[in-house]
């Protein structure tokens, strides 16, 4: 009989009858209360994916360029000249919601730390961030928090936020998203895993001390804890990223000068993932003494020693004689590096406290043998086809719903955000946030790498499958406009309860489509992270899947920007428009109900597009290239204006036999909106033709104001300056309002 | 000409700034490290920017009080060239190597963005290869660099010419708006009475290619290798 612990303390430790059963079976006995607390943290859905791995299967993870795919801290690409890149997108949504700042400053600790154990100094970081509307002080408090909260850690540490995207809905402000990417840049001989190697090899303890912030099941009840246990304080890690930037700056240089053998960051479930993961992965045990791990509070127990998500903490494997050498690294830095076991034979995590053994089970257990979950799932209802474009009116004023549409937080310029981070440190952004993909430059190279985080939950909502495959099409395309082909997909894959056949119906289908997409381009999925549980009063966010895409850029000397190059040169359309209002900010701004389908995603169509305008920007004909997403064409052209440095304005017609407002505001995808000089329209024309894409001239760039015909009617005509004071004021607006005192 | 970058822990420009000398202006360059008594021989001791202890006291606080600065404030004595940008700005003000002390910027934010400054003296060793009047477009990145001092000083300050660049607009014109941290007298630069010591809050060292959007950075460099005459 399973007796020793009652359904009350299971209940609290997030483990069914079921699976306690399987842990007395795996270890041969009734785990005590810190073995529960191990299984508990290392078989969640956040440390094993349980309910997501079944379906994660169908994403690929294999291409040439692939060093290391899933199931590492993160994930590793070939970039040539015996350079890889390591990067890996990771949410911290839920301490957001609690504590916007601290939620998200160790957000971005924690990702950091997973690229640095991989022996990269990392170089970019970028956030996709998602808040309810801002006529909600609430959420304009959320996201001030967690904005200074993100500009807070990644400029103390000097590691550039270059870029990231931020949305508005509804569906957020309960469950506002943040989503942390990192990049980091390795030599490809000298990437370090989480292992121990030999038996007799020194675990090493490293960086900040040990307390009682973050413990998994800390809401068990005191008296089960030790007599001179504090009262429970509030589970919200704080960072500091002073103490994280010493701490990559030793652990880098112990991994340049090789002499540790492998090394762990303490992310979720702290010291019990690391002492579980990094022998499981050598095939060996290990065996600490806890009284030896550097606390920051007195009368701790095995359990809140072993659970605990202090920040800024790595354990190290090395071997006995490099130990002395890495403690006086260590202390260059004022960090302690302290030696609390040693590697074992035999396949089990021991745990000593006070002289006696506390903690015994086979580390495969706790790491491999968590059962997966094939839990029920209800195929998507998705929308009828064209049900909304019929129910909307068409607009008697083009120009005004354009004003409202680039004072749409969503849409409207991003500076308030990211002129708190710095964008520029390091000295290798080549490309500014705010105009789609960012880029760096490889020092010491002709070569570039392109980033850039998307999604749209408002199309998942709608179409998982679809929403899915259009994150996909959308980064590409957003790399294709600054010149850069993709090598790699991180994904954060954020959804609600998966418990509930709906919401796991969306997670199926979104993994599918963007499977699907991914496969379409050929790039592998590396790494990435799920996100469950994103509901609060039984309300559920859009299914959000968010891509993080890495492109290369062969020669940093051609990117390619959104901004209009100067009057007289020729705009040209790729791709066809379509009545596509579905999941349009159009209907949100107008007040249209959302129940359309989204935008047709054509893959091959897509592709045709992105090598039409990757062929162009490589003969060096393209001036400027954007892509119509949130807002369609005629937003799109606005931003071509704003990012061109004297404000240059535009004229166009189109006259396709469509309504004008698809035409205007729909967003229908595989289109890009590039500039050429006149003479060179032509060629790229040509270019279009042979790939069998649809390309027309549809203007000149020229003049103050946006003008567009559609139908022989002057449809849009808003002064450039005046539609750029919108764009650039909407989102400061809301918070000035709110401070009228400064 | 030898220059020496000062690592303190939470330095974070240092790198930059270390390449910035090195590779962009082609002088021999090495770090200094901060727990050291060691100018290893370096004809101008930069102060790069960053945290320097995280700056969680107030900036700079600590970081004055690192073995190094002993000799960083002898060296200033006797006439070396000393730089401090950003953090190390705040650093110098916290040495009493300059005068005045900084404040949060005026709308409480981090601000990360390019400005223009105006060259207000062009006979420092740090504005010898500029003009007065010279617009420079230069990055910023921080939180506390609107700086501060008595009336007192701040006239002593202003009738030495020890104001060396302004936040202005695009156009030359001090406006409230290009202001952007809210220093007195849109104070972006600032040197000692001797002129051999100067600290400002834009990054010199993040404007010296092209490919990062401006190389304006180097008219403080270049200035440095001038012989003075």
């Amino acid at each position: 009989m399973n007796t020793l612990h009652d359904d009350a303390v299971l209940a609290q430790h997030n483990l069914t009858r079921d699976e306690y059963a399987l842990i007395v079976k795996l270890i041969g006995r009734e785990p005590n209360l810190t073995e529960l607390g191990i299984f508990s943290a290392m078989w969640s859905e956040h440390c094993s994916y349980k309910s997501s791995k079944v379906f994660l299967k169908d994403l690929p993870t294999k291409a040439s360029n692939v060093v290391q795919g899933p199931g590492e801290n993160a994930g590793i690409i070939d970039i040539g000249d015996g350079q890889v890149i390591v990067f890996k997108i990771e949410s911290h949504n839920h301490p957001s919601f609690i504590e916007p700042f601290q939620g998200a400053a160790t957000g971005v600790g924690g990702i950091l730390r997973d690229i640095f154990t991989m022996g990269a100094r990392p170089v970019a970081l970028m956030d996709s961030l998602r808040f309810g509307p801002l006529d909600n002080p609430r959420n304009r408090s959320i996201m001030e928090g967690v904005v200074s909260g993100i500009s807070s850690y990644g400029n103390s540490i000097g590691v550039p936020t270059i870029g990231g995207e931020v949305y508005f809905d509804e569906c957020y402000s309960l469950n506002p998203l943040v989503n942390v990417f990192c990049l980091g840049l390795a030599e490809k001989d000298k990437i370090f895993y989480a292992k121990t190697e030999a038996p007799g090899n020194a675990i090493l303890y490293v960086g900040a001390k040990t307390g009682r912030d973050g413990i998994h099941g800390a809401s068990m009840a005191s008296q089960e804890f030790g007599e001179d246990t504090e009262a429970k304080r509030p589970n919200v890690q704080v960072g500091d990223p002073f103490k994280e930037k010493l701490l990559v700056e030793a652990c880098l240089e112990v991994m340049e000068r090789r002499i540790i053998i492998g090394i762990q960051d303490m992310g979720a479930a702290g010291l019990t993932c690391s002492t579980t993961e990094m022998p499981a992965k050598s095939g060996n045990g290990v065996e600490i003494d806890l009284d030896l791990v550097p606390q920051r509070e007195k009368g701790m127990t095995p359990y809140e020693i072993l659970l605990s998500e202090s920040q800024e903490r790595m354990l190290i494997a090395a071997r006995p004689d490099q130990v002395p050498a890495v403690k006086a690294a260590f202390a260059k830095w004022d960090l302690d590096a302290v030696e609390i076991g040693k590697v074992t034979d035999g396949g089990r995590l021991k745990c000593r406290f006070h002289g006696e053994i506390v903690v015994d089970v086979p580390v495969t257990a706790v790491v491999d043998l968590c059962p997966a979950y094939q839990r029920p799932w209800k195929e998507p209802v998705t929308p009828a086809r064209r049900a909304a474009a019929i129910a909307i009116p068409l607009p008697t004023n083009y120009t005004d719903i354009l004003r409202r549409l680039l004072s749409s937080p969503t849409i409207a310029n991003k500076e308030w955000v990211y002129r708190q981070y710095d964008h520029m440190v390091q000295t290798n952004t080549a490309l500014l946030p705010g105009g789609g993909a960012a880029v760096l430059r490889i020092r010491g190279s002709k070569k570039g790498l392109a980033m850039t985080l998307d999604g749209n939950g408002r199309y998942a909502g709608l179409d998982p499958r679809t929403g899915g495959k259009a994150a996909v099409a959308e980064a590409c395309r957003n790399l294709a406009c600054v010149g850069a082909r993709p090598i790699g997909v991180t994904n954060c894959l954020n959804f609600g309860n998966p418990e509930k056949p709906e919401v796991m119906g969306q997670f199926k289908a979104a993994v599918e489509g963007l499977s699907e997409g991914c496969r379409a381009f050929g790039i592998a999925v590396t790494g990435g992270n799920v996100s469950f549980y994103n509901e609060t009063e039984g309300l559920a966010i859009d299914p959000t899947p968010v891509l993080g895409i890495v492109g290369l850029v062969e020669d940093i000397d051609r990117i390619v920007t959104p901004g209009f190059k100067g009057a007289g040169d020729t705009v040209i359309l790729l791709g066809d428009n379509a009545e596509d209002f579905g999941g349009t900010e159009y209907l949100e701004v107008i007040g249209g109900t959302n129940d359309g389908p989204p935008p047709d995603i054509d893959l091959d169509r897509e592709i045709a597009v992105q090598e039409t305008l990757l062929q162009a920007i490589t003969e060096g004909l393209v001036r400027s290239a954007n892509d119509p997403s949130e807002g369609g064409l005629a937003v799109c052209a606005a931003e071509c204006a704003f990012h061109s440095p004297e404000k240059i304005g535009c004229d166009l017609a189109f006259d396709e036999d469509l309504r004008p407002d698809a035409v205007l505001f729909g967003e229908s995808q595989a289109r890009i909106l590039l500039t050429v000089r006149p003479e060179n329209a032509r060629r790229v024309l040509d270019i279009a033709e042979t790939r069998g894409v649809p390309a027309r001239a549809v203007g000149t760039t020229g003049g103050a104001a946006l003008r567009i015909r559609v139908g022989g009617k002057l449809l849009v005509d808003l002064p450039v300056a005046e539609a750029y004071r919108l764009w650039m004021d909407a989102i400061p607006n809301y918070f000035a309002a709110t401070k009228s005192s400064t | 000409m030898k220059f020496g970058v000062v690592v303190f822990p939470g330095s974070n420009c240092d790198a930059d700034a270390y390449h910035a000398f090195k590779d962009a202006l082609g002088q021999p360059t090495t770090y200094l490290w901060h727990k050291d008594h060691d100018l290893q021989g370096v004809d101008c001791v930069v102060l790069p920017g960053g945290f320097s202890y995280g700056d969680y006291l107030r900036s700079g606080a600590i970081a004055r009080f690192s073995p190094l600065m002993q000799e960083v404030r002898e060296f200033a004595g006797k006439g070396g060239l000393v730089l401090g940008i950003c953090n190390g700005f705040q650093v110098l003000l916290e040495l009493n190597l300059l005068p005045g002390a900084m404040l949060r910027n005026k709308r409480l934010k981090f601000l990360c963005q390019y400005v223009t400054i105006r060259v207000e003296n062009d006979r420092t060793p740090f504005t010898r290869k500029g003009t007065k009047d010279q617009i420079l477009r230069i990055p910023i990145a921080h939180f506390d660099g609107n700086w501060y001092a008595p009336p007192d000083t701040l006239k002593e300050v202003e009738d030495n010419g020890q104001v060396i660049f302004r936040y202005c607009d695009p156009e030359g014109r001090l406006t409230p708006e290009s202001n952007v941290n809210g220093s007195l007298n849109s104070i972006a630069g600032l040197s000692n009475k001797n002129g051999n010591v100067m600290g400002m809050m834009p990054h010199p060292e993040r404007a010296v290619e092209s490919i990062l959007g401006s190389e304006d950075g180097l008219v403080v460099l270049r200035s440095l290798l001038e012989k003075i005459s």
